[in-house]
């Protein structure tokens, strides 16, 4: 036996150095459900124990019950679609113009003198102040609420795309000089995916104001959507609708946050803080 | 054959005169390295034959367009190692003479690799391989080594060499390591007030390093060490 050798089992027999027992990410994940899972079942116990009234707070057990009576019925994604309808044509009217904007401001120091202070104070509006005049421009059709959507995806989006567009290197746009690029390849290999963090960000705002402002939209009169469903359970009090509708916007947002990010870890794949490393 | 010629060359910044009355000429395949003291106008020079700053006075006589690789990479973070080297020359064959760059370079087989993953030198190799791909008359290197490690430097220097003996390019290194000069160029210039004030050959030459060093201003005294 040569003495590499007999060096070699030795240091396989040696004890390893203990590690500290690290959590795994999935079992994470299991206790961060722990919280709501645990708050979901004490609710239910105290609705079934009569300890809260149906008419204040109803049970889940009677929520879900609710919800799948509107499911069953189809109404739930009829309703459901329109909403959805409403905001992503909202988010697309506005995130193209607020992009369109940021791209003209970003680029130009002109289109900036021109247009930032007004777009700047358009946005100093707090939102629930519009919705009357909104009311009066559009009437109580889907183009207000549509109106209202847009505004509010348009600035965080516009802010976002002049930052990234700002922010990008100067030294990358020197490189683009020294080899030669056209204007058109400069913006399309550098400055459009230096901004691209920044836009991002923008879309992840966006989402969540578009469906506050679908929210506060949908309360204007109408006929459908999530909005509908809650005001018409207002008006006969039945609780466990309201509570439903509450619920499927709060699901929603978290599916467009989770949307966003899904964004964000396709197109900036080649970004540390998004890659997945093996 | 000559990579670039320069006549009487100006680069003042307002009132504040950077580089007067120079003359510089460097053949094709001909290895030189600008030596001087820090603020002394080098990079002024090199900006000046890159065409990214106006001149004020003079001329420069370049055929076709020099490529540059500067003190920092410059790679684009969101494109994979052969996209920053065909940059504006993605073709088919554009690809096809990124990936034959990088081999060159000694990174074949990375050319889907992101430049995150990239160490400083291998960083550094891949931007000399986007100078390189464009197969430039003239290749002008800003500091290109001033930021890596000593042993990684030596191996650029030996993979330089090796470039310029293959595709010929005139080349102007600046610097201002005196031995990185003297280990790589064939000609080393010395700039000082806003003109090249010396010139040595560096073939057959001794005490080189010291004459250099006294050039810049740095009494050695040999018999000491
Ligand atoms: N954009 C600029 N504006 C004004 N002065 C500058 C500018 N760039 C360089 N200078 C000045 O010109 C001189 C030469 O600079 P530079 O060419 O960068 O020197 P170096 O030899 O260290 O590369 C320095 O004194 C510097 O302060
Ligand atoms: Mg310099």
């Amino acid at each position: 036996m040569t003495i590499q050798l007999s060096d070699r089992t030795a240091l396989a027999a040696a004890p390893r150095p203990r590690r500290k027992a690290r959590l795994t990410s999935w079992q994470l994940n299991i206790i961060s459900w722990l919280a709501p899972v645990g708050f979901l079942l004490i609710w239910e116990a105290a609705a079934r124990a009569g300890m809260i009234a149906p008419q204040i707070l109803p049970a889940p057990s009677a929520v879900a019950a609710t919800g799948w009576k509107l499911i069953a019925n189809g109404s739930l994604f009829q309703h459901l679609g329109a909403s959805l309808a409403r905001a992503a044509a909202g988010f697309v009217i506005g995130g193209s113009i607020g992009f369109g904007l940021g791209v003209l401001v970003g680029f130009s120091r002109l289109a900036e003198a021109l247009l930032d202070r007004s777009i700047q104070m358009i946005r100093a509006i707090p939102f629930l102040a519009m919705l009357p005049l909104v009311i009066v421009w559009f009437g109580v059709d889907e183009s207000g609420k549509i109106f209202m959507v847009s505004l509010a995806v348009m600035f965080p989006i516009y802010i976002n795309t002049v930052l990234g567009i700002r922010q990008v290197d100067p030294k990358l746009l020197e490189l683009a000089r020294v080899t030669g690029l056209s204007w058109q390849a400069t913006i399309r290999r550098i400055i459009l995916p230096g901004a691209m963090p920044s836009v991002l960000t923008g879309v992840r705002y966006a989402l969540a104001v578009a469906w506050l402002a679908l929210v506060i939209a949908e309360t204007i009169a109408t006929t459908r959507g999530i909005g509908f469903l809650a005001m018409d359970a207002r008006e006969f009090l039945q609780t466990n609708v309201i509570v439903l509708t509450i619920l499927i916007y709060a699901a929603i947002g978290v599916g467009a946050d989770s949307l966003a990010r899904a964004l964000e870890r396709r197109l900036l794949r080649w970004h540390p803080n998004y890659a997945k490393e093996a | 054959m000559t990579a670039v010629s320069v006549r009487g060359l100006r680069r003042q910044y307002g009132e504040r005169v950077v580089i007067e009355n120079l003359d510089l000429r460097i053949g094709k395949g001909e290895f030189v390295a600008l030596l001087g003291e820090s603020g002394c106008g080098k990079t002024t020079l090199l900006r000046a034959l890159a065409g990214l700053d106006a001149i004020d006075g003079g001329h420069i006589d370049a055929p076709g367009k020099p490529a540059v690789v500067f003190q920092e990479h410059r790679l684009l973070p969101w494109a994979p190692l052969w996209q920053n080297v065909a940059l504006g020359l993605e073709t088919p064959e554009g690809r096809a003479a990124a990936i034959a760059a990088l081999s060159e370079v000694g990174l074949a087989g990375r050319e889907e690799d992101w430049p995150r993953n990239l160490s400083g030198g291998q960083a550094q190799r891949v931007a000399l391989a986007r100078a390189l791909v464009r197969e430039p008359k003239l290749l002008l290197l800003d500091e290109p080594f001033a930021a890596l490690d000593a042993l990684t430097r030596i191996k650029m220097h030996v993979l330089i060499r090796e470039l310029v003996a293959r595709h010929r390019p005139g080349v102007l290194l600046v610097t201002h390591d005196v031995d990185e000069a003297v280990a790589i160029a064939d000609r080393i210039l010395v700039m000082r007030a806003g003109r090249i004030a010396a010139s040595y050959d560096t073939a057959g030459q001794t005490g080189l390093r010291d004459t250099l060093l006294k050039e810049l201003g740095v009494e050695t005294d040999t018999r000491a060490a």
